[in-house]
């Protein structure tokens, strides 16, 4: 089975129906996969504090959702994570392209990645690294672990993870 | 008419719906006017309140109205793209547009100015756009609610607020009671 099934096999195994998604490089096959499955809602944003409003919504109407999206949006989403998601105990499941980390081919994406694991910790935010695909076993433990406590959790995923960007 | 004034105007229209407020005076003005478990008062995050509206309309079938405003709608202006391509028919955005950012002292915007809203949403392919003047808001409301077509609706009144207290209700009380009226 690809990685990118395990994934979203998860997600469904996990009650996830909604997902919205800013793309990346390196969660094409993810995305193109949440978008195959009949179980789950997919909706592009076309920015992630966007998307963590309509997780939001999605999660108040019922529905468990999910964001996809890289690092750097951390850098635009702390208000939103802060004063929506945390404010008001809502659980989202962040799947996140560690972009700037081992096997990244492009200098200015290591800007933002080291701020990122500094800024998950400032909000408090439980956050998993996974480096080798055998890291996305505990997938299913998180997803659990983040609709029992109400939070945001990161679920980061290095250029490893994915396979690196081939030869380079 | 000011915005408190159109709220006081529609409150017998949105009590009987899911409506999710801005952030600021129009969620203290709503509050204070008709505070009811069926309003989700957003405390922080200015531009979001059309995202989650459409991400509840989108996840459940009662009508959801999001009120926004037009300096908020600004800040997230990818939103109506994103409404357009999601077509959900329970779904109303409601922004009220008084061409000034009220809560932070008025300051105008730009949709006060040159920018307009409603061709913003017509060209980011929103199908049911219309537009009102402030006294007319409750009638073209409750238009879109019996249409049962998504609809944006900008409504233009005056710049101006009245003075209210703070929301002291507990983000997660609000939220509590705002997903047991949706349930319910």
């Amino acid at each position: 089975m690809s990685i990118d099934s395990k994934i979203v096999d998860d997600f469904v195994a996990n009650g996830v129906e909604f997902v919205t998604t800013v793309p990346c490089k390196q969660l094409a096959g993810v995305i193109d996969e949440v978008e195959t499955r009949p179980e789950i809602f997919h909706i592009p944003s076309n920015k992630e504090d966007e998307g963590m409003g309509l997780c939001a919504g999605a999660f108040m109407g019922g529905k468990r959702p999910a964001i996809i999206m890289q690092n750097t949006a951390i850098g635009v989403t702390i208000n939103t994570l802060a004063t929506l998601i945390q404010y008001y105990r809502m659980p989202l499941p962040m799947l996140i392209s560690y972009r700037g980390e081992l096997r990244e081919p492009v200098a200015c994406q290591v800007e933002m990645a080291v701020h990122t694991k500094a800024l998950l910790a400032q909000m408090n935010i439980p956050t998993y690294h996974f480096h080798t695909q055998a890291d996305a076993e505990e997938l299913d433990n998180i997803l659990k672990y983040t609709f029992m406590c109400n939070k945001p959790v990161a679920i980061l995923t290095d250029a490893n993870f994915w396979g690196g960007y081939g030869d380079q | 008419m000011i915005r408190s004034e159109i709220l006081k105007d529609i409150a017998p229209i949105l009590r009987d719906q899911l409506v999710v407020c801005n952030i600021g005076l129009p969620s203290q003005e709503l509050h204070m006017i008709d505070d009811q478990p069926t309003n989700f008062y957003m405390l922080g995050t200015m531009g979001l309140s059309s995202s989650i509206g459409l991400g509840l309309a989108l996840a459940q079938d009662k009508t959801v109205i999001s009120i926004d405003g037009d300096g908020s709608v600004l800040t997230n202006l990818g939103t109506l793209p994103t409404i357009a391509n999601n077509v959900a028919d329970n779904y109303i955005l409601l922004i009220i547009d008084n061409g000034s950012y009220g809560s932070t002292g008025d300051q105008p915007t730009y949709a006060g100015k040159k920018t307009k809203l409603e061709a913003v949403a017509a060209a980011c392919g929103c199908e049911n756009v219309v537009t009102c003047q402030d006294v007319d808001t409750g009638k073209v409301l409750q238009e879109a609610i019996d249409s049962k077509k998504m609809t944006i609706i900008v409504s233009k009144c005056d710049s101006g607020n009245i003075k209210l207290p703070v929301i002291t209700m507990d983000p997660v009380v609000i939220r509590d009671r705002f997903m047991k009226a949706v349930e319910a």
